[in-house]
């Protein structure tokens, strides 16, 4: 064992958890870990323009790569500025570690200068935090929050580390393992449950699996596509579920709720049993819980306890693993090949009313002079490549892209879907970028939501990360705009961008390229000329300014009355 | 319905803040909360009476399970315990009334604990129900204070059988 400060010891953890990029902003409390990160050359640091944009990007890399993100600010404001970027992580199970700095521990409490109670504030929004305040536990408290990340239903964990820690000396040990008797999740779902819902599964003559984020997070989309496929089951997936089956199988019937499919809406409105997999029956999925699957058994497979008859009440819960689950699943249906083909065959009717709603209401969009957002996200899909990673921003650019760009493979796509935060979007993508430098990585983005960390636009061209941001500029917030216009009396209160900088020239002045596209016929051409381009782009696109995302489910309503286009 | 749950925490810096934080953050109710540290003094008690629907229950306890620093919770209504609770009433005891304050502490089985020429202070314990019917009693004499120290709980060592109070 050796002797080394905190700060050293802080970068030889973060080695031991094999961490190879983080994203941070520098200040008073943490300049000891900066000092030793400027050594740690394995370590890939990249320099946010503000925090929150750090920890979106932390998030972005974890969402890509499956792996922990990393983010390391400094105390008080630096601290506070991660507050959004850690509760749009937590509400999508995002495993991420945010480090912050911190007063020395004996002024703690007295409103020393850039103190902030970082650890009180982000309580609610954390999956579990921590205060190191000897030196001696900084080994396992790291270890710790590694391993509370990534585990059971992941989440973001913050680690609050006074100045005086970081230069105090230790003899300095990472831990091997955890040791937390007050918390072990359950991965293995209990046999006989698993049993009892597939007896129920075999015996539904209209069943429908509703999949979520949890498949991705689980990384079960294998499984979940051979069960599908097995027993002929439609798919539907939520917002963070996209990808996590493919769009392009015939099971597929898009996304449910507010914005989703006439098809998916009805099948989960005439289901006799609906499989929930990791997914958590949120309120823009149900519609009004009373009338959501009115007719249906309710199976519900998912790590978290709590979210089981949280909303809705559920008849078969299954705890565990959606993927050891899902292959509990499987292998129940060992010697019941005359059960199951029974089972396809009665179900035989179910898709073919499935197929007819998809074909009497399939998505679509009025074409104009104008450019169509919509045409722009399905020429997007068309030109990039297959591995491409999408992120977007919130509103109606964010349900457009759910909507029409088909994802077909899970982590593909990256969009804050529980606390929707405008502005997660970009750096979310340098993230992405730069967990996989081969990859396209495409941001489609709004006007009003960009301006939000349009300031990560020196990130990119300092670090070069080739992101493509497409803006779909309708000179509004859009999607505040579309309730203000069918529920307000098209009152637009507030919601013009009309006021709004010139994109390229913007994107030019940071040193990045700018297109601008106001045709129909020059959006390819558009898409193109961005992918070519070495470097980070933003192309703007003049969209139509009062186009409307459809279907649309009134707040409040149940989800198979839908306003169509 | 009223519940007492007891809930066995790690005895750290901030885990009272994040369990009452977690009522408050999703509207639960604390109807009363007693916190002390156990016999392995790393650990800590904490009764909590909540009240709530079925599915509202369900939901507290398994959030307080889904808190790292909780180690168990457990829901008395599911289990044969004791239940106790202690008041200190200081109430008006002027001419006419200071033999009937006495008489009533003594049904209850009060201790008087401090005594001035106008009032006595008393306390008692037991369950809610006991506790509320003494606060009934003495509130026409004139009640000038009173502070209660929530419910403590202690599962029964047998099981299932009739209880003795
Ligand atoms: C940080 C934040 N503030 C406010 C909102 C509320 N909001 C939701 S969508 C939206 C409009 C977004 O406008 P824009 O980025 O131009 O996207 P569009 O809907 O026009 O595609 C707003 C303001 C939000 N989601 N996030
Ligand atoms: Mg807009």
């Amino acid at each position: 064992m050796k002797k080394i400060t905190g700060a050293q010891a802080f970068i030889e953890a973060l080695r031991c958890e094999g961490v190879t990029h983080a994203f941070g902003y520098p200040g008073g409390a943490v300049l000891d870990i900066f000092d030793a990160i400027m050594d740690a050359r394995d370590i890939q640091f990249i320099l946010s323009r503000h925090e929150q944009g750090a920890v979106h990007a932390a998030d972005g890399y974890a969402r890509a790569s499956g792996r922990v993100g990393v983010c390391l600010v400094t105390s008080g404001p630096g601290a506070t500025n991660t507050v959004t970027g850690i509760a749009t992580a937590y509400m999508d199970s995002i495993p991420i570690v945010v480090f912050t700095g911190q007063v020395p521990t004996h002024l703690i409490g007295n409103d020393a200068f850039q103190e902030a109670d970082i650890v009180g504030i982000t309580r609610p929004c954390t999956k579990h935090n921590y205060l190191v305040k000897d030196v001696c536990d900084l080994g396992r408290v790291i270890k710790e929050a590694f391993y509370i990340a990534r585990t059971g239903r992941p989440g973001p964990v913050l680690v609050d580390l006074p100045k005086n820690v970081m230069n105090s000396t230790v003899n300095f040990k990472y831990p091997d393992s955890v040791s937390l008797d007050s918390y072990c999740p359950t991965y293995k779902g209990h046999q006989g449950q698993i049993r009892r819902i597939m007896g129920v599964i075999l015996k539904s003559r209209r069943p429908v699996i509703y999949a979520g984020g949890g498949v991705t997070l689980a990384d079960a989309s294998k499984e979940l596509a051979e069960f599908a496929r097995r027993l002929k089951l439609p798919v539907t997936t939520t917002l963070m579920g996209m990808g996590a089956f493919p769009s392009d199988d015939p099971l597929s019937l898009g996304m449910l709720g507010m914005h989703g499919t006439y098809a998916a809406n009805m099948t989960v409105t005439n289901s006799d049993c609906l499989i929930a997999v990791g997914a958590r029956f949120d309120d823009r999925v149900t519609g009004k819980v009373d009338e959501f699957a009115p007719k249906a058994r309710i199976i519900h497979i998912d790590i978290d306890p709590t979210s089981i008859s949280k909303n809705v009440k559920v008849d078969l819960p299954v705890v565990g693993d959606c993927r050891m689950v899902l292959r509990g699943m499987l292998a129940e249906l060992a010697g019941k090949d005359a059960e199951l083909a029974e089972m396809v065959s009665q179900t035989e009717p179910w898709r073919r009313e499935i197929g007819d709603w998809k074909k009497q209401q399939p998505l679509k969009y009025c074409k104009s002079e104008n450019i169509k957002p919509q045409y722009v996200i399905e020429m997007i899909d068309e030109i990039a490549p297959d591995d491409t990673i999408i992120t977007t921003e919130v509103g109606q650019n964010q349900m457009w892209t759910a909507q029409f760009y088909k994802f077909n493979e899970p982590r593909h796509f990256l969009t804050s879907g529980g606390l929707g935060t405008m502005g997660y979007g970009f750096p979310a993508a340098i993230g992405a970028q730069a967990a996989f430098p081969g990859r396209t990585v495409i941001d489609i983005a709004g006007d009003g939501s960009i301006q939000m960390n349009i300031q990560e636009l020196a990130t990119v061209v300092q670090y070069n990360l080739p992101v493509k941001v497409m803006i779909l500029n309708n000179g509004y917030l859009g999607m505040v705009r579309q309730w203000q216009s069918l529920f307000y009396k098209k009152r637009y209160s507030h919601t013009s961008m009309a006021v709004a900088p010139d994109f390229v020239k913007l994107a030019e002045a940071y040193g990045a390229k700018g297109l601008r596209v106001t045709r129909p016929e020059d959006v390819k051409d558009a898409i193109r000329e961005a992918l070519r381009i070495p470097g980070p782009v933003f192309v703007d696109f003049v969209v139509d300014p009062e186009e409307d995302v459809y279907p649309m489910v009134p707040a409040g309503a149940p989800i198979n009355n839908m306003l169509l286009v | 319905m009223r519940h007492a749950i007891s809930v066995y925490v790690d005895n750290q810096a901030g885990v009272l803040s994040r369990v009452v934080g977690l009522f408050s953050g999703r509207g639960f109710n604390i109807e009363s909360l007693s916190v002390a540290p156990t016999l392995d003094p790393a650990k800590s008690m904490m009764v909590i009476t909540t009240t709530g629907n079925e599915q509202v229950l369900e939901q507290i306890k398994k959030q307080l399970n889904k808190l790292i620093n909780v180690i168990k919770v457990v829901d008395c209504a599911d289990r044969d315990y004791v239940e106790r609770e202690m008041i200190l009433v200081k109430i008006k005891a002027e001419k006419e009334t200071r033999a009937e304050v006495l008489r009533i502490a003594d049904i209850f089985r009060a201790k008087v604990i401090d005594v001035s020429p106008k009032s006595y202070t008393l306390s008692l314990t037991g369950d809610k129900s006991k506790l509320e019917g003494f606060v009934e009693i003495l509130t026409p004499l004139g009640i000038i204070d009173l502070v209660r120290t929530g419910t403590v709980v202690m599962e029964r060592e047998m099981q299932g059988r009739r209880k003795l109070t």
